[in-house]
């Protein structure tokens, strides 16, 4: 067979990549020694020593060139098109935002601050209106002010999304969410601002009116999506080849896949940009399609980091633990990796089923499968990402995932059965992406806990570059069967909505492109998502998000297997980094700096 | 090279202990073995013969009797282009107009080869180089041997082919050999052979390859090329018929060694040998009535790694259990003079072959 | 001559057209009877059904089977406007499809990555060639000694290493551990020296998997071009042992040498993947393998039909070089 003959050359690719592997370690770090926790002779700055707090911000010196290296182009450049994490987070290099996450590490980059805009929303009529004032001496990168026509222009962009796919829509949805508005490209009027909800009653001022008030709005306000587009310089869908810059660095060159270069945008002024630093002199990027190849230029210093800002992979990484711990970070990447059970495949319709799944399954050997405390991260408790306020990690842990039960429970999940009118167990599909070797091991580990309680699970390995149209659709999810979805998500913006509305909310529920897997309708759930966008203040958003998630663990809908943290470099040159809960545990590019602008 | 020790005692005709001889071409005591993974391969074991100018002498035998390995000897091919760990081994002399080859450098030896000896091949499409014109190989053969321009030497290769009777030879210069039929192939690889004016034409089954008319042609086109360049000739030959044609002297050779040696006439008429015999008897004949009792050499050829002692022909002679007095059955039959410049090594007696001859063969053939 | 050149490059011409519609078949109606909707994987994460729709009606994708191919032979020739939601997008001649998932008109993808990719290919077949038939006719004529043993082992293990042991390997050693190249892809026109830094790694590498065979096909082609009638003869002409060699016996050796060489080079143009991930070179193999990763379906379309083109292309060359060295060729 075709697929058994593949894996077994894989095999050997990884056998030889290992081997490889192995020479590599010892030819490029020949006779290096280990690196202590506290620095070391490199001048990194020690382990986990950028991990939400700011490492080396003082041997910071303006110049040189930042040198970036990716695995993976961005989806689009564009600011309404990009979705890519990593692209949100470089994209504050060329564009700004009314309002952005503050440059600081942790939980406070999460929180908003003022940046095109002279200060945060000036919320009125409860909660529905939002207004803010431009500050001055912003500008393009041609010099021309930035107007609040700009804003809206490119907030419009959004409405487009039949030339510009791909980015989010979160804009439109609060906005507009009957879609009225056709987007600018068919816009009938004159300036092509002839979207209702949002005024520029003069080039300062810019105010929104929400149909329905939403608490995430300013979040959302903060995403690049909202970045002003000028119209005069919009090309459309090529827009993403070369975006006109309202930031410090201006698109110099780019060939897609290839490689990205930025230099300073001189018509910016540091005096009107209160969040950028703006530390180097010239951005470069360079893509590579082999992620070993990546990690060998980190790990020889010659490259500063890794725009995908994933991780490292494992050759890399146990090399890099090894040899080069002082320049690595273990952040907690705002993913949960989990699998979700689909109500409409029996007997998953029945919580006591998915209940004794989540029971037995042996959660100490999936969080190993995912890489371990290190590199996979803390065994998954609950359905709350801690990057997002009202998560409360391993204390919150309904099943005793990561206590009593961690091992798998075969008694109780027997009683479950029992209880689900199955005491023999009963047999099932787990479904799981062929390109993900670690979601494949996920998947076995749980093939075989469950096997000790009599549930009889099939591995289907499908397509995972079809992701969206195999298990987006639920009609195919019924049509095969499959009880056990094996997956993984990450917030949009860190809230419970940016995380959790379209996988838990019932109007999320879609017959392609469906990201609700688990069918959750719940009038309670989504009762306390309408609460939440109303509720305005920060606590009370926080004891929300708190119930939604405890109300998605008691429907036993999801099995958690990780808090997701990854194994990020630094190399030895950077300064002042850290990471920040806005672009989920990754280093805050846009005021990285360098010790040696020479180097 | 290797040169074998001299030890082994000189069979055949008698050679002279002289150096240097007197006759054109002159080969004593070759011995040509090739090592291989079974054993040594003395495919030529001690063969001496001489030859004159304008004459032509016929080695006749069975495949695998030596009688082409002698012709390449006689050319160097057995060392020229030998690669690898495994050589022939050669011992002997060959003496070519006062010059004994064997001893002479390489390279000076290959500057006679083409030139004062020629070679015309078995098979003249796979002889020939599929990728050259005819001309062009032809042109190449005249200009290793003389200093002239590609012009002159085209000239030549035309003047040649029309010599050996190809028609619209300044047209068919240009083609390539597989534009060829048989016969043709062959008058243009004796064109090619004679290019030089060689003094010693070697032609090793030049008419094999070919259908019996064309045989016929090919031969009298040999016969009257030597007539005019006056050359030695060797046609090496299974077939006694084509000899019969040509040849001014026969050697038979068996098992890597000469059998039976004289001047045609005798051979034919008087053949001393019971292999001779054999050969004649498995000839076609135009000339003579009873077709029908054609008799074959019976057995196949010996092998060269373990000859029998005593007489090779031994297993497979009719006349094997012909008593014989005063001979010792293990010691190989040495050549003896049997007539005027007609040797024979056979163990019956004269007397016996004489008899068997005109009692028992000669009347059926 | 001209006949047999006529005949071949009419049936190379046929071919073309064959391999352009089984090959838009496979990629644009297959998923379309496979009940694959093709549109919604050039849009993201959050499918918008505008963006489908808009994708669909760019593409052509609800008309019928014959129209598609129509209008993407037409583009070829004539250029290709896509228009769909309020946006439009020209793509020049010769249009071989647009990527929605880049914003790039396709051809310009090729032409930007083919010369790297070229580039690979020559440098490292005129390695190969030089030392791969160098080795093998050495390893020929000093057949059963040490050094023939001793180069067919290190052609065996040539052969047997695969591309990204042995890339990995060079780099680790040369450019990480020694330092004695960057290894950076720097393109011919920026600078000369630095181009043939950046490319005699992955020459090298890809040149001592493929000279390994080339050793063993010259070892074994020259042993049996030796024995042959023709080598004799041209010996007992008088010819030195060089030209016979050199000329007489190579010159038939070439034939099959030329025959592979025309292949793999046309084989390499779309198949250098694995060495073009490996030293990071931006060639087409790594523009099909991103392209493949990101579902570009327009990009990794017009790859494979260059790569088609190519070894079309190369086995026309080798058709007439093999005419040119073999006149027997010339009558079949």
């Amino acid at each position: 067979m075709t697929t058994q003959r593949t894996s077994g050359r894989r095999k050997q690719a990884l056998a030889a990549a290992a081997a490889v592997a192995a020479l590599l370690t010892t030819a490029a770090c020949g006779g290096g020694g280990s690196d202590d926790n506290n620095g070391s002779k490199s001048g990194a700055a020690g382990f986990d020593a950028a991990n939400n707090k700011v490492a080396q911000a003082s041997l910071v010196k303006k110049g040189g060139t930042l040198r970036f290296g990716g695995a993976q182009d961005a989806d689009s450049w564009d600011t309404t098109r990009g979705y890519y994490g990593f692209m949100w987070n470089f994209a504050r290099y060329y564009s700004r935002q009314l309002v952005t996450g503050k440059t600081e590490p942790g939980k406070a980059g999460a929180e908003l601050t003022p940046d095109l805009a002279t200060g945060l929303a000036k919320v009125t009529d409860g909660g529905k209106t939002y207004t803010y004032t431009l500050r001055d001496g912003i500008t393009w990168e041609d010099g021309k002010p930035i107007t609040s026509q700009d804003v809206k222009y490119g907030i419009e962009r959004v409405w487009a999304q039949d030339v510009l796919s791909g980015g989010p829509t979160y804009l439109k949805d609060f906005l507009d969410p009957k879609g009225e508005y056709k987007g600018p490209y068919k816009d009938t009027s004159k300036d092509k601002l002839g979207l209702k909800s949002i005024d520029t009653p003069n080039d300062k001022t810019i105010v929104f009116h929400l149909p329905k008030a939403n608490s995430d709005f300013e979040d959302v306000l903060a995403l690049v999506s909202a970045s002003p587009v000028r119209q005069d310089k919009d090309t459309k869908s090529k827009y993403g080849l070369h975006p006109f810059s309202s930031g410090p660095y201006k698109f110099e060159s780019y060939s897609p896949g290839k490689s990205l270069t930025l230099v300073r945008n001189t018509e910016w002024k540091q005096s009107s940009d209160p969040v950028r630093k703006a530390y180097p002199d010239k951005i470069t990027v360079q893509f590579f399609s082999d992620a070993n190849q990546l990690d060998q230029r980190l790990l020889n210093g010659d490259l500063d980091l890794d725009i995908n800002q994933t991780g490292m992979s494992p050759q890399g990484r146990t090399t890099a633990l090894k040899e080069h711990k002082a320049n690595l970070d273990n952040p907690v990447s705002g993913y949960i990796r989990y699998a979700v059970f689909p109500q409409s495949v029996k007997p998953f319709d029945n919580v006591e089923c998915r209940k004794a799944v989540i029971l037995g399954a042996d959660h100490v050997s999936l969080q190993t499968a995912r890489g371990g405390p290190i590199a996979g991260g803390d065994i998954g408790t609950n359905m709350l990402p801690p990057s997002v306020p009202g998560a409360e990690g391993q204390k919150y842990d309904p099943y005793g995932i990561s206590g009593a039960n961690k091992n798998g429970n075969v008694d109780e999940a027997k009683k479950a059965l029992k209880a689900c009118g199955k005491p023999n167990g009963f047999s099932t599909t787990i479904a799981v992406r062929n390109n993900k070797p670690v979601e494949v091991a996920t998947a076995q580990s749980l093939q075989a806990s469950l096997k000790k309680i009599g549930i009889n699970a099939q591995i289907d390995q499908y397509d995972g570059s079809q992701t969206t149209g195999i298990i987006g659709s639920p009609s195919n999810v019924q049509k095969k069967g499959y009880g056990i979805i094996i997956m993984g998500w990450g917030p949009d913006f860190p809230t419970v909505q940016g995380f959790g509305l379209p996988l838990w909310d019932s109007k999320y529920i879609a017959q392609s492109g469906n990201n609700n897997y688990a069918l959750i309708k719940d009038k309670t759930i989504d009762g306390l998502f309408d609460q939440y966008v109303t509720t305005l203040d920060a606590a009370g958003k926080t004891k929300i998000s708190t119930e939604i998630n405890h109300k998605v663990m008691e429907g036993a809908y999801y099995l958690p297997f990780t808090f997701e943290k990854f194994i990020n470099w630094r190399s030895d040159n950077l300064a002042n980094v850290y990471t920040t809960d806005n672009y989920s545990g990754t280093y805050d590019f846009v005021n990285l700096g360098l010790k040696n602008p020479k180097k | 090279m290797t040169e074998l020790s001299k030890s082994g005692a000189a069979v055949g005709e008698p050679t002279s202990s002289s150096p240097a001889p007197t006759s054109f071409l002159e080969v004593r005591d070759l011995k040509v073995h090739f090592p291989t993974d079974d054993g040594l391969v003395k495919s030529v074991d001690g063969l001496s013969f001489k030859l004159e100018k304008g004459k032509t002498l016929g080695i006749v035998g069975e495949s695998g009797s030596g009688k082409s390995v002698t012709s390449l000897g006689i050319m160097g091919l057995h060392t020229a282009g030998q690669y690898g760990k495994r050589k022939a081994q050669i011992s002997g002399e060959i003496w070519l107009d006062g010059t004994e080859l064997l001893s002479s450098p390489p390279d000076e030896v290959r500057k006679l080869r083409g030139r004062q000896m020629s070679m015309i091949f078995q098979d003249p499409l796979s002889a020939l180089h599929p990728y050259y014109t005819i001309g062009q190989q032809i042109v190449e053969a005249y200009r290793i041997h003389h200093d002239v321009d590609k012009k002159t030497a085209r000239r030549r290769a035309v003047e040649m082919l029309d010599r050996v009777g190809i028609p619209q030879p300044d047209k068919r210069v240009d083609n390539y050999p597989h534009e060829f039929s048989g016969g043709m192939r062959q008058r243009a690889m004796i064109a090619m052979s004679l290019v030089n004016n060689p003094e010693l034409l070697i032609a090793d089954e030049p008419t094999t390859a070919l259908d019996v008319t064309v045989q016929a042609q090919i031969l009298d086109l040999i016969r009257d090329l030597q007539k005019e360049f006056g050359s030695a000739v060797i046609v090496i030959t299974h077939d006694l018929g084509v000899v019969a044609e040509l040849a001014d002297d026969i050697l038979v050779m068996y098992g890597g060694r000469c059998v039976e040696r004289g001047p045609a006439e005798k051979v034919f008429y008087e053949p001393r040998h019971p292999y001779t015999w054999g050969l004649l008897g498995s000839m076609p004949r135009l000339d003579r009535e009873q077709q029908e009792r054609l008799i074959p050499v019976k057995g196949s050829p010996p092998s060269l790694i373990n000859i029998p002692s005593g007489c090779a022909f031994n297993p497979r002679c009719p006349y094997a259990d012909v008593p014989k007095d005063n001979v010792t059955r293990t010691v190989r039959p040495e050549l003896t003079e049997v007539g005027s410049r007609h040797w024979a090594a056979c163990h019956m007696t004269q007397e016996q072959r004489e008899r068997i001859w005109t009692e028992e063969i000669a009347p059926k053939l | 001559m001209l006949a047999y050149l006529i005949r071949r490059l009419f049936a190379a011409a046929v071919m073309l057209v064959v391999i352009v519609m089984v090959v838009f078949g496979i990629f644009f109606l297959v998923p379309k009877w496979a009940g694959v909707d093709i549109a919604s994987s050039f849009v993201g994460k959050q499918a918008d059904p505008a963006a489908v729709e808009a994708v669909r009606q760019k593409l052509g994708l609800s008309d019928p089977i014959y129209s598609q191919v129509w209008q993407f032979f037409k583009g070829i020739f004539v250029g290709r406007t896509y228009s769909g939601g309020g946006d439009v997008t020209h793509c020049a001649a010769p249009c071989f499809g647009y990527s929605f998932r880049s914003e790039q008109a396709v051809w310009p993808v090729l032409t930007d990555r083919f010369p790297v990719t070229l580039g690979l290919a020559l440098g490292a077949a005129v390695l190969w060639l030089v030392f791969g038939v160098a080795a093998g006719v050495l390893s020929a004529l000093k057949r059963g000694t040490i050094w023939d043993r001793g180069a067919m082992v290190v052609a065996l293990a040539g052969v047997s290493l695969p591309i990204y042991f042995t890339g990995l390997l060079s780099l680790a050693i040369f450019a990480f551990g020694l330092k004695w190249i960057d290894a950076q892809y720097v393109p011919l026109s920026q600078s000369v020296g630095g181009w043939f830094g950046g490319m005699i790694l992955p020459w090298i590498t890809l040149a001592f998997l493929y000279a390994a065979m080339y050793a063993r096909i010259t070892r074994a082609t020259m042993l049996e071009i030796l024995g042959e009638d023709y080598i004799r003869t041209a010996r007992a002409k008088g010819l030195k042992e060089q030209v016979v060699i050199g000329k007489h016996a190579m010159r038939s050796t070439m034939t099959p040498i030329l025959t592979m060489l025309g292949m793999d080079l046309g084989a390499l143009i779309g198949g250098a993947i694995l060495t073009e991930s490996t030293f990071n070179l931006p060639g087409l193999g790594r523009a099909v393998l991103d392209a493949i990763r990101n579902q570009d379906l327009p990009i990794i379309l017009g790859v494979t039909l260059i790569t088609s083109l190519a070894v079309l292309i190369a086995n026309l060359v080798v058709d007439i070089l093999y005419a040119v060295i073999d006149p027997r060729v010339r009558l079949s």
